[in-house]
């Protein structure tokens, strides 16, 4: 308490100095948790959107299915057991039947996945309802939409193999093109109504994969095997942590400069406060009592630097948290994000910065601080250079 | 304690090395001091003055011979019990005044009571007093770069006298010093050994401290020359 009370007296004493290492540490501060609370909001919206639009609370694979090797889609389909139909029938399951395709929008040729889905399904956001008012409607994406030029109401000619292998070709109509932060839905990918797809590859009755809702409890279901949140979302996990990895170079590098300027007001103030040290000695501080008073005094910056940044950061924050901030650019990736994104600022992240910042600067505080152990007290109370 | 002795300094030899020899700046000193004493160690720069006092204020320790200070060894004193030492017993005062600029002269004062952990109100008290005897109790709210010469070495007294320590040291108190404020100095001095009964040792080469010593003793290149009892003093 005492080392406290002296460290905040002679960091009040200090002036300039001390409020321009504030003022750099609260930067940081404010830097590490908009941008970590930018990521984590990401995160939370792309995890939402993708279980919201695609994976559900998880999905029932057939084993041959390798969602990234679309020759895998011939082999991967099986019938659906009676024992699944209740749950398809409540949505607690959706099944999915793909089939690779080729389409012609205006002449030209492109490749695409075929994906039969329930018209009425309610499970994914997917604006399925749409299938419904066309015998021959499909829903495509804005990015799919984009890529090939089409339209709500154009007819797109569609070739595929049929379940004998033999070519064969149809004209839908585009029903609906649906607006989805998930680009894996999107792109190169035409949904149709389960029955025509199943009608037209003969697999009647059959899907590659099914989505399960919340209600899903997972159990044997003959060869379909279920896939968690954890593994279905383990790509876009990746892309948020390499993300989190690219940004901490930008806040440990102004971290660093915070603290550089921490640690060199500490040696200044260890070379310049001699006397002052020699004095603290002579009226009956123990060494270590004096270290603990410089180091105190060192780490007090990054307190008060975290009350400056509660002064500009928390109103900053609640700004961004209303107005959220664009990443239009963004729809062009095959990242799921937003158009805009809201970040989230949780307590873990909040604590966690501030115990990084005053730990850090605890650190190179106590390290020129430690020199006062060796002072002789005679020379310090001299001023003499040590 | 064995006797009446506030300090025994027996057989004491203190050397710094140098290069790759040693400077011995005291040679072979034995001195004691009673309760109350108002004594000075005199002499020409480099007599030994300041070491003397250092190692009689615990601060550095002999290299030969033993200082005792209220009955310990300061040699045989870990940095903690040393520490104690000073904070309980020993005052200083130093030639250039040694206030902690980032604090009031209240804060100055009452710094050695915060060590000691006395309650708030009774540490109030003993500050507001100590400041009234060095006059200074207006002052109590003022920076040290508020104040002159005299009243910052005033301030210093009050600090070291706050404690009531039993031994105050004094290292050239009144060179940075013009005469009016020396001799103020040195009656607030003089006026406290008499009312409080601090044994006063001073380090010195200012005619003015000399007159108002008790007791006078001339070091010369780290040798005891003379340690004589003054017939007057300067009131």
């Amino acid at each position: 308490m005492l080392a406290l009370k002296l460290a905040f007296k002679n960091l009040m004493g200090a002036g300039l100095r001390t409020w321009l290492n504030v003022g750099v540490l609260s930067f940081a501060f404010v830097v590490i948790i908009f941008y970590n609370g930018m990521i984590d909001g990401w995160n939370r919206q792309a995890r939402h959107d993708t279980r919201g639009w695609e994976v559900g609370a998880g999905q029932l694979w057939h084993p041959e299915y390798d969602r990234y090797d679309p020759f895998s889609f011939e082999e991967a389909h099986a019938e659906l057991s009676p024992d699944m139909q209740p749950l398809i029938k409540r949505d607690v399951l959706v099944p999915v039947l793909l089939e690779q395709a080729t389409m012609y929008p205006q002449g030209r040729m492109q490749g695409v996945v075929l994906k039969g889905i329930r018209a009425d399904q309610k499970l994914l956001k997917l604006p399925t309802g749409a299938l419904k008012s066309k015998d021959d409607g499909v829903l495509i994406g804005k990015r799919m939409a984009r890529s090939a030029r089409l339209q709500t109401g154009d007819r797109l000619l569609v070739r595929w193999r049929d379940k004998n292998g033999t070519f064969d070709a149809r004209e839908f109509t585009i029903a609906r093109i649906f607006d989805s932060n998930v680009p894996t839905i999107d792109n190169g990918q035409i949904w149709l109504s389960l029955e025509r797809l199943q009608e037209m590859t003969g697999k009647v009755n059959e899907a590659t994969y099914l989505v399960a809702s919340d209600a899903y409890e997972p159990t044997d279901k003959g060869i379909w095997e279920f896939k968690d949140l954890d593994y279905l979302l383990a790509d876009l996990d990746a892309i948020i942590q390499s993300k989190k990895g690219g940004g901490m170079i930008g806040y440990i590098l102004l971290l660093i400069i915070a603290l550089l300027a921490i640690f060199d007001t500490q040696v200044l103030s260890v070379f310049r406060r001699q006397r002052e040290i020699g004095t603290y000695i002579a009226l009956g501080m123990t060494r270590w009592q004096v270290v603990k008073i410089f180091t105190v005094e060192g780490s007090a910056h990054s307190i008060l630097a975290a009350l400056l940044a509660t002064v500009y950061g928390i109103p900053l924050f609640l700004y961004l948290d209303h107005t959220g901030l664009s990443f239009s650019m963004a729809e062009n990736t095959d990242i799921t994000i937003a158009d805009t994104i809201y970040p989230y600022y949780s307590l873990g992240l909040i604590v966690s910065t501030v115990v990084l910042v005053v730990v850090s600067a605890t650190v190179v505080s106590y390290l020129p601080a430690r020199k006062i152990t060796k002072m002789k007290p005679t020379d310090a109370l001299k001023g003499k250079l040590q | 304690m064995e006797n009446s002795f506030i300090i025994q300094i027996d057989h004491l030899t203190k050397r710094f090395p140098v290069g790759k020899g040693y400077f011995t700046a005291l040679k072979d000193i034995s001195l004691s001091f009673g309760r109350g004493e108002f004594a000075g160690l005199v002499g020409p720069s480099g007599s030994g003055k300041t070491t003397m006092l250092n190692i009689m204020g615990s601060l550095d320790s002999p290299s030969q011979g033993t200082a005792r200070v209220m009955g310990q060894s300061v040699s045989e004193l870990s940095h903690k019990d040393s520490a104690r030492l000073r904070n309980r017993h020993i005052g200083f005062i130093f030639q250039t005044f040694n206030l902690l600029p980032v604090y009031t002269v209240f804060d100055n004062v009452e710094f050695a009571l915060l060590l000691q952990k006395i309650p708030s109100a009774r540490r109030k008290k003993m500050v507001m007093d100590a400041l009234e005897w060095v006059g200074l109790t207006d002052k109590a709210h003022s920076r040290p770069n508020m104040l002159s010469g005299g009243e910052s070495q005033r301030v210093a007294i009050a600090r070291a006298i706050v404690k009531k320590p039993e031994i105050l040291l004094a290292d050239e108190p009144t060179a940075n010093l013009d005469a009016e404020n020396s001799h103020h100095i040195l009656r607030t001095m003089q006026k406290l050994n008499e009312q409080l009964k601090t044994t006063f040792l001073f380090a010195t080469h200012d005619e003015k401290v000399m007159q108002y010593l008790k007791r006078k003793i001339s070091l010369r290149d780290g040798r005891v020359e003379k340690d004589e009892v003054a017939e007057t003093i300067n009131l």
